[in-house]
């Protein structure tokens, strides 16, 4: 490898380690399980890292990387047929795992209500609506049209909205329907702190 | 839903469901955001850049 390459790869490092703390939440969002999140990060952090040389640099690589981590995903929860009940079970543990009493109930709920929509319909609002990405970079990383982005993410917040005005995750004597004023007063303080 | 007891003009309440349900997807945004940026936040564990040195190096002996 020549000189110039290697002045390329460190930029190129340099620019991947900023990304990882995004790559670490939207894996978070895909998987549940922050510890089979954290390897899938790891996986494509790494393939992002052995295909270095087909990035442009100067594109958006964070779109790249998060296209890179989207496609680990599924690949991996295709070659598994278990994958489905696997999913289940750490998607209960971690359920269980955020029940502190220290966790905001508005973040609690959220989470489990994301839980409840179809992987398509999390990825795109994510993306979105917490990654930053416009609709045609949400399209690029999901190998889909823009328009079919934009049905996905609004179906999602319809269903997110009616999930936690159905209250249907009422844990511990919280009563059911709590969960959407939880979310409303949260974010009003959250508005009103800034 | 329907409220029949409601006097108000249809269009007064239109307006005024659409209002509740912006407030509502607003709010759901910004704890959805929240959510997002609490793990973005979270200290990165040292394997991160463990394994990316360890490939670093795999790479440059080649």
């Amino acid at each position: 490898m020549g000189g110039l390459a290697s002045t390329d790869d460190e930029g190129f490092r340099k620019e991947l380690v900023t990304l990882i703390p995004h790559l670490r939440a939207f894996a978070r969002t895909l998987c549940g399980d922050a510890t089979a999140a954290d390897d899938l990060a790891q996986d494509a952090m790494l393939k992002a890292w052995d295909a270095r040389a087909s990035y442009q640099m100067g594109t958006n690589m964070k779109a790249w990387t998060f296209m890179i981590l989207r496609n680990q995903f599924y690949s991996e929860k295709r070659r598994s047929w278990r994958q489905t009940q696997l999913d289940q079970e750490a998607a209960e543990r971690t359920l269980m795992a955020v029940d502190d009493p220290s966790a905001p109930i508005a973040l609690d709920e959220l989470r489990q209500a994301l839980r409840t929509l179809p992987d398509e319909q999390r990825e795109a609002l994510v993306l979105v609506g917490a990654g930053g990405f416009a609709y045609e970079e949400a399209a690029d990383i999901c190998g889909c049209a823009v328009g079919t982005v934009k049905s996905r993410v609004s179906r999602a917040r319809k269903a997110l909205q009616a999930s936690l005005e159905a209250g249907a995750y009422d844990r511990d004597g919280s009563p059911a329907g709590e969960a959407m004023g939880a979310i409303l007063a949260d974010a009003d303080r959250l508005s009103g702190a800034r | 839903m329907i409220d029949h007891n409601d006097s108000r003009p249809q269009s007064d309440r239109d307006d005024a469901s659409l209002d509740e349900a912006r407030l509502r997807q607003q709010a759901i945004g910004v704890k959805l955001r929240q959510m997002f940026d609490q793990v973005v936040n979270e200290p990165v564990p040292d394997d991160f850049l463990d394994i990316l040195r360890r490939a670093d190096e795999r790479k440059g002996g080649a």
